[in-house]
């Protein structure tokens, strides 16, 4: 438990939990960005995006693979922890 | 042939699910968290598999199959609740939980009150959730199979009994492995056979199969319109329909410009028959070969013919009509009840069921560049082409009335839309403001969408059957990867699915009647044995599913209620014995409810899961994370009044009235969706009455962090 250990554990676990929480608020933004898009300005996501798709498309599909990018990297950031090796 | 690989397959993946279980549920640990020694990269695919239920495979698929766009905006809100699920609440349910979520939200302050509602609450969003998996399980036996609804549901309900009962955790494990493995795998192959095939506007299969569900071509005919917008009579008699006569006539007005958007003709024609086997004819009936008693035959100059009463649209709008052409008369389908209870499917009364006899719909009538045909195609260029404004698409669309005796007639008809307004918002979600639309009911149709989506964004990570996967992995750091393996996965296959849909309207594989088989028909529209391994999967879908929910209700019952109830220590074997009796009777009950439920729109029913859950759950988790003042008083009162107002404003919402058979205008509450109003008042409540009762104090510090 997190109590129990040592305090450069838990800063890393505190640092864990901000940037965890920062980054669901930045996804949280784009995806509510996307919603009221798509229901208070339709003829601004019927507009050309990407590749010949629409915006509405292109903004969706950039939805599914920014939660890809951002798990990533919050694996990579997160890192190993300073004290602990909690599995392989 | 279809029917044994469906069985062979779904028997294998059984076998091998359950054999995992033997031996690995004497314990607690070992029945309710697979001793916690699965690893991330299985547990990762058995999320994927567990989450992506039978609304994910077939309702997705089916849902951009008929309405485009709209399907897609669902699987955006699916997959974007994992986000908070690995950002936030993963590694924290890990480390404080043992068995149940009410476990982790209870562990800072052993209170029973905390575990008994936390335990309601999870009872409560599995059993909703299970119902629409009931109901999807028998939608999908019903066809293949061959047996009724109710016969699909109890065979699907016993068999996760089963496998619950017996293989705990484990069990359910792998079945979710693999039944994620198989998703992720057919659904990329049938992507890819959709793209090789690519878009063809002039070449559908037309092969007659055992169910007659294959796609056909709807004649078209030229004609002018009368004074009254209506059918030019002598126009008619001028066409290829030989003797036709107009029998009814039924137009739909738009509700607010008063506009007809729909004009429907029941017509009365002659079409050619051939002498068959003694006193018999046959005649072909929308492409089916159909035999009639001699006494139906009309001699018309020395050739014998049969009247058929069928059903036809016209069409108006010039977009759709070819250059010069005022008018169009289309061939619809229609199944029609009298009131004497014989129904007549395409105006011949076959007496094999409905469902069998009326062809596939859905297809691509018009490329931009003029050509026939696109061939092989990339996934953007197939995605490009669809949504061209110069794409001519047609949706499988239904209109149901009565008419004159009491007669009910539902017509199926091919619906023309541009490739822009297909792959816009709106087919589904009502959110563009329509002309004439009343101010009041835009903003309630943006509401609703508004509610979906933040329901769908903020109830995923708090989903009963997805909380327990955690408790299977050893470590914090291996629920997280799991949870990272199962965003990728579920991310590609919300793309898949993409094509699944798109492929199952570009290759015309569309039932007019429901539109959850999409996919098993787009596989049935390259082969047989392709339909029955999909069928297979979504089969396999179901049971992962339901045996996550009820393996959560199974714990939850055992664990949090039941002991909390008793008030005394249980032995470690009752509570495993517990848990197996309790997956039975949650199991019968969910296979009651899936019965009860028949026929109401499953993919309601999930939205509504996931706003129970958001407004029950997630407030209490969250304020249990990351606030240190909240107090088990709060913790409670915000299960209770999320659970309560969510249900209760479902109940009272106009899909509910309409289920009552009341006027769904007149539902108190006006939104379908609750999530926008419960899950805020969730909020609401854990802050009052946190703040409300600080003297109460945790027994430790509250935060994770």
């Amino acid at each position: 438990m997190a109590e129990d250990r040592p305090s450069a554990f838990e800063a890393y676990e505190r640092r864990k939990v901000r940037l965890g929480v920062r980054l669901t608020l930045l996804y949280a933004a784009v995806y509510a960005g996307f919603v009221v898009l798509n229901v208070f300005f339709p003829p601004i996501i019927q507009k050309s995006g990407l590749f010949g798709l629409n915006l509405a498309l292109t903004y969706g599909l950039g939805l599914i693979i920014l939660a890809v990018v951002l798990a990533l990297l919050y694996n990579w950031l997160c890192g190993v922890p300073p004290t602990e090796r909690e599995e392989g | 042939m279809a029917l044994i690989v469906f069985i062979v397959f779904v028997v294998l993946v059984l076998i091998v699910s359950s054999r995992a279980g033997r031996g690995k549920t004497a314990t607690s640990g070992g029945y309710y968290a697979a001793n916690s020694s699965i690893h991330w990269g299985v547990n990762g695919i058995a999320f994927a598999g567990g989450y992506l239920s039978v609304a994910s495979f077939l309702g997705i698929a089916g849902l951009i199959a008929f309405f485009g766009y709209d399907g897609f905006l669902y699987s955006i809100g699916f997959l974007a609740g994992w986000i908070v699920a690995l950002f936030v609440i993963a590694e924290p349910m890990k480390r404080m939980g043992t068995f149940t979520f009410s476990d982790a939200l209870n562990k800072n302050y052993n209170r029973p009150g905390i575990q008994l509602a936390a335990g309601l609450s999870v009872l409560v969003v599995s059993l909703v959730y299970l119902v629409p998996q009931m109901v999807g399980a028998g939608v999908l036996v019903e066809p293949l199979l061959g047996i009724p609804h109710y016969i699909g549901v109890i065979i699907v309900g016993a068999v996760v009994i089963f496998l619950v009962a017996g293989g705990g955790m484990t069990s359910t494990t792998y079945v979710q492995f693999f039944n994620g493995g198989l998703l992720l795998t057919f659904a990329s192959v049938l992507t890819i056979a959709v793209l090789v095939r690519g878009v063809d506007t002039t070449d559908l299969p037309r092969e007659e199969g055992p169910r007659g569900l294959e796609s056909y071509r709807f004649e078209h005919m030229a004609l002018s319109v009368g004074e009254e917008g209506g059918i030019h009579r002598e126009s008619l008699a001028q066409t290829p329909l030989r003797a036709p006569e107009i029998l009814t006539t039924h137009v739909e007005y738009d509700e607010y410009t008063g506009e007809p958007v729909l004009r429907l003709y029941q017509l009365s024609r002659l079409i050619p028959a051939e002498p068959a086997a003694a006193g018999e004819y046959t005649a072909r009936v929308k492409g089916r070969t159909v035999k009639f008693d001699a006494n139906r035959v009309e001699e018309v100059d020395g050739a014998p013919f049969v009247r058929i009463e069928d059903w036809w649209r016209l069409e108006q709008n010039p977009r759709f009509l070819p250059t010069g052409t005022e008018a169009e008369l289309r061939e619809a389908q229609s199944i029609t009840t009298k009131p004497d209870g014989t129904q007549l499917v395409n105006g011949v009364e076959f007496g094999l069921g409905a469902q069998t006899q009326l062809r596939q719909m859905g297809r691509v009538s018009d490329l931009p560049d003029g050509e026939g045909a696109t061939g092989a195609v990339g996934p953007i260029g197939l995605l490009s082409v669809l949504s061209d404004e110069n794409t001519s698409i047609q949706l499988a669309r239904a209109a149901g009335f009565r008419i004159d005796g009491g007669t009910e007639v539902s017509v199926y008809y091919e619906k023309p839309v541009a490739g822009d307004e297909y792959m816009r918002p709106g087919m589904r979600f009502p959110v563009i403001a329509r002309e004439g639309e009343p101010e009041i009911t835009t903003r309630l149709n943006r509401l609703n969408f508004i509610s979906l989506m933040l329901a769908l964004f903020l109830g995923t990570s708090a989903l009963p059957h997805i909380l327990i996967r955690y408790y299977t992995v050893p470590s914090a750091a291996a629920a997280r990867k799991s949870t990272i393996v199962a965003i990728a996965g579920i991310g590609l296959f919300y793309v898949l699915t993409m094509y699944l849909g798109v492929g199952a309207l570009v290759g015309g594989a569309n039932n007019p009647l429901t539109d959850n088989m999409s996919a098993p028909l787009l596989a049935r529209s390259f082969n047989e044995p392709l339909f029955a391994v999909v069928s297979g999967i979504a089969f396999t879908t179901v049971l992962a599913t339901t045996s996550g929910l009820i393996m959560a209700a199974s714990g939850t019952v055992a664990h949090d209620l039941m002991v909390n109830l008793v008030r005394r220590e249980i032995p470690d074997k009752t509570k495993v014995f517990a848990g197996r009796i309790v997956a039975v009777v949650v199991g019968v009950i969910g296979i009651g409810l899936g019965i009860a439920f028949r026929g109401v729109n499953v993919s309601y029913l999930v939205g509504w899961a996931f706003a129970v859950a958001a407004s029950a759950n997630l407030p209490s988790l969250l304020f249990m994370l990351f606030w240190k003042r909240t107090t088990a008083a709060g913790i409670i009162a915000s299960i209770l009044v999320g659970l309560v107002s969510s249900v209760g404003l479902i109940l009272i919402g106009p899909d509910m009235w309409g289920i009552y058979g009341l006027d769904p205008a007149q539902a108190p509450m006006p939104l379908d969706q609750p999530g926008i109003i419960s899950i805020p008042l969730s909020f609401i409540t854990i802050i009052v009455v946190s703040l409300a009762t600080q003297k109460e104090k945790p027994q430790q510090a509250a935060p994770a962090s």
